[in-house]
C-alpha cells in the first residue's frame, strides 16, 4: 500500500473515473457501470456513514461495521436512491437523512438491526476507523454534519490520490509521482517540508526541473480529484458546487 | 479518516486554492473578485515595485476549455489600447497549468454603486465614456457581449473602465474592413466561440439573438442593447420620455431597428443632456416648447422682459 492510501482501498481505483456522475453510474444500462458506480459510492461514503453511526447513534461497533455494509448494499439494491431531489439538498445530506431514517426506523421497531444478512461485504478497514474515532460521540447536527463532511473530504482526497497514481504508474512519470509523494504527500505532522532546492539535490535534478514536475503532478493531481469527486456526486450541479467548495476560493 | 489524512487533504486543498505564479515576479497577496471564468488577486509586482490585478481560471472549472479563454481575453485587452479599457501588463501559465494575465489594478467603484450618489446628468456622462470605450472595441472588430454596470468600474479620479471581456467576440481581425452591423463575422467558426446554441452573457443585458446562443447573429448591435440596460437602470423609474424613447430604440428586438452605431446611441444621449432633440423621440409641441425654454430660459426671458418694458413704455407714452 501506498504512504497515506486509504486504509479500506486494496487496489487502485482502475477504472476511468471520467464523465459521469454518480447517480448517472448507478442508473447505467450496463452492469459493469452500475457496479463501478456501487465501488465509487462505498469508497467515498463508508466512512463518513460508519463514523455517524459511531458518533451520532453510539452503536456498538460491530452493529455500526454491519448497518454499514447493509445500509451500503441497501442504497444500491432498492429504489432508494431514485428519491433523491438535488432541489431539497445535496447528495450528501440526502445520505446522512436515508442512514438516520433507517436506523431511527428499526429502533422504532423495536428491532435488533440487522447484522447484513445477505448483504455483499464490501473489504474495509473498520478497525483502523475505529482507531481514529479517540474522541469519542459528539453531539450537535452541525458539528456532525461538518464531521460527516470532513470524512467525506479526506475519503476523496484518498480515493483521488489512488487514481492520480494509477494515472500516473505509465512508466514515464515516476520521478513526478516520487516529488509529488516527497513534497506534498510525505512530511509527518509537524515536520518541515523539503525546499525545492533541497529535493533537487536529493532528486539530481536542476531546481526549475523540481518545479516542472511538481506542477505537472499537481495538475494531473487535480485532474484526478475533479473527475473523483464528479464520479462521486449526484448532479453536474452539485459538482460544481463541491468543487467551487473545495478548490475555489469561497470556505465552505 | 486518520489525522494525517486530514492534514495531508488540507495541505493538497491549499495548495490547489493558491495560484503558484513562476518566479518570483509576482507575490500573491488576496483575492479581490470573482466570476464565472477567474478568480482576480491582489498581487505585488517585484521588478515594477507596483500593485497589479492577477486574473487566473478559476480552480473549479475544466483548465484547458478556459485557459484558451482566458488566454483570449488577454490578447484582446492587449489589442484594445483605450483609456477606458484595462491595459494588460503581463500574461503566462501557472506552475499548474492554468493561464493567468496580470493588468492593471483597478480601484474604485462599480458604476451603478457610484450612481447612487449622483445625479442623473453626471451618471449618464459617464456613460458616454462608457461609450466611447465600447466604440472604440467596435472599432477595432470587437464585441463586448456583457455589458452591465458591475462591468464599468469608475476610479478614484473619475476614470472609466470597462472590464472583464472574457466573453467577448472577434468580429474582424486587425486589417480588415470596418465590421459592417448584419453581417456574419468573418471568422464565424471560431473555436473558442459560444457553442451553437450556448448563451453566454448577462440575463436582461442580453440581446434576444445573443440569448438564443445564436454566435453567427451576435454583432455590435448587441452591445447596443446592453447599453440600452445600463441606461435604463442608470435613468431610474422617472426617467423623462426622451430617455425612454432611447431605451426603447436601443433595446429594440429587432436589432435592424436599434441604433446603427454605439456612436449614434451616445449622440442621442448627449443631445438629451444638451436639451436638443433626440433623434428616437419625436415630442409634442408642448414639450418642445418646455424643452426650448429649458435650454434658452435666460435668452427668453431677457427677451419677454424686454418686450414687456417695451409695452409699458409704449403704454405709458400712450396715456
Amino acid at each position: 500500500m501506498q504512504p497515506d492510501a486509504p486504509p479500506y482501498v486494496t487496489s487502485p481505483v482502475g477504472f476511468p473515473l471520467t464523465g459521469q456522475t454518480l447517480l448517472q453510474r448507478l442508473a447505467a444500462a450496463d452492469a459493469g457501470e452500475r457496479a463501478r458506480g456501487h465501488e465509487v459510492l462505498a469508497r467515498l461514503y463508508w466512512r463518513p456513514v460508519y463514523t455517524h453511526l459511531r458518533l451520532k447513534w453510539r452503536l456498538a461497533p460491530p452493529d455500526a461495521e454491519d448497518l454499514t455494509q447493509e445500509f451500503l448494499a441497501g442504497l444500491c439494491a432498492d429504489d432508494t436512491l431514485r428519491t433523491f431531489d438535488p432541489a431539497r439538498g445535496r447528495f450528501r445530506t440526502f445520505l446522512r437523512g436515508c442512514l438516520d431514517h433507517q436506523v431511527a426506523n428499526a429502533r422504532r421497531a423495536g428491532q435488533r438491526l440487522k447484522r447484513g444478512g445477505g448483504a455483499t461485504h464490501l473489504s474495509l478497514d473498520f478497525a483502523g476507523a475505529e482507531r481514529d474515532l479517540a474522541g469519542g460521540a459528539v453531539d450537535g447536527e452541525a458539528v456532525l454534519e461538518a464531521r460527516f463532511r470532513a470524512e467525506w473530504v479526506a475519503a476523496l482526497f484518498a480515493t483521488a490520490l489512488e487514481e492520480f497514481r494509477h494515472r500516473a504508474a505509465d512508466g514515464r512519470h515516476a520521478v513526478h509521482l516520487a516529488l509529488f509523494e516527497r513534497y506534498d504527500l510525505g512530511p509527518a505532522s509537524g515536520a518541515e517540508r523539503p525546499t525545492y532546492a533541497e529535493l533537487a539535490r536529493e532528486f539530481a535534478l536542476p531546481a526549475t526541473q523540481v518545479t516542472n514536475f511538481l506542477a505537472w503532478a499537481r495538475r494531473e493531481f487535480r485532474r484526478a480529484l475533479l473527475d473523483t469527486l464528479r464520479a462521486g456526486c449526484a448532479s453536474e450541479e452539485e459538482f460544481r458546487a463541491e468543487a467551487r467548495e473545495l478548490l475555489g476560493t469561497d470556505a465552505p | 479518516m486518520s489525522a494525517r489524512s486530514h492534514a495531508v487533504a488540507a495541505h493538497l486543498r491549499e495548495v490547489l486554492r493558491v495560484p503558484e505564479v513562476p518566479g518570483d515576479r509576482y507575490q500573491i497577496r488576496e483575492r479581490v473578485g470573482e466570476g464565472g471564468m477567474g478568480v482576480v488577486y491582489r498581487a505585488f509586482d517585484r521588478l515594477l515595485g507596483r500593485e497589479v490585478a492577477l486574473k487566473v481560471v478559476r480552480p473549479d472549472v475544466d483548465p484547458e476549455a478556459f485557459t484558451h479563454r482566458l488566454r483570449r481575453e488577454a490578447e484582446i485587452l492587449a489589442r484594445l489600447e483605450h483609456p477606458g479599457i484595462v491595459p494588460v501588463h503581463d500574461a503566462g501559465v501557472l506552475a499548474d497549468g492554468r493561464a493567468f494575465y496580470v493588468m492593471k489594478l483597478v480601484r474604485g467603484g462599480r458604476l451603478d454603486e457610484v450612481a447612487a450618489g449622483q445625479g442623473r446628468a453626471a451618471t449618464l456622462r459617464l456613460l458616454l465614456r462608457v461609450c466611447d470605450a465600447v466604440a472604440s472595441a467596435h472599432a477595432q472588430g470587437i464585441v463586448h457581449r456583457d455589458l452591465k454596470p458591475a462591468n464599468v468600474m469608475i476610479g478614484p479620479f473619475g476614470e472609466v473602465l470597462v472590464l472583464d471581456w472574457g466573453i467577448a467576440r472577434i468580429l474582424r481581425e486587425p486589417g480588415e474592413g470596418p465590421a459592417v452591423p448584419g453581417t456574419p463575422p468573418a471568422n464565424p467558426a471560431q473555436p473558442d466561440d459560444t457553442a451553437p446554441g450556448a448563451a453566454l452573457g448577462t440575463p436582461g443585458f442580453m440581446a434576444p439573438e445573443q440569448g438564443r446562443g445564436d454566435g453567427s447573429q451576435v454583432d455590435t448591435r448587441a452591445d447596443i442593447f446592453a447599453l440600452g440596460e445600463v441606461l435604463r437602470t442608470l435613468a431610474g423609474p422617472d426617467a423623462p420620455p426622451a430617455l425612454r424613447a432611447i431605451v426603447a430604440r436601443a433595446k429594440a428586438g429587432d436589432p435592424a431597428a436599434r441604433y446603427p452605431t454605439v456612436e449614434a446611441f451616445a449622440a442621442d444621449v448627449a443631445a438629451f443632456l444638451d436639451g436638443l432633440p433626440v433623434a428616437a423621440y419625436r415630442e409634442p409641441v408642448s414639450e418642445r416648447l418646455a424643452r426650448l425654454y429649458g435650454r434658452y430660459q435666460t435668452p427668453i426671458l431677457l427677451v419677454v422682459a424686454y418686450l414687456v418694458m417695451r409695452l409699458l413704455f409704449l403704454a405709458l407714452r400712450g396715456l
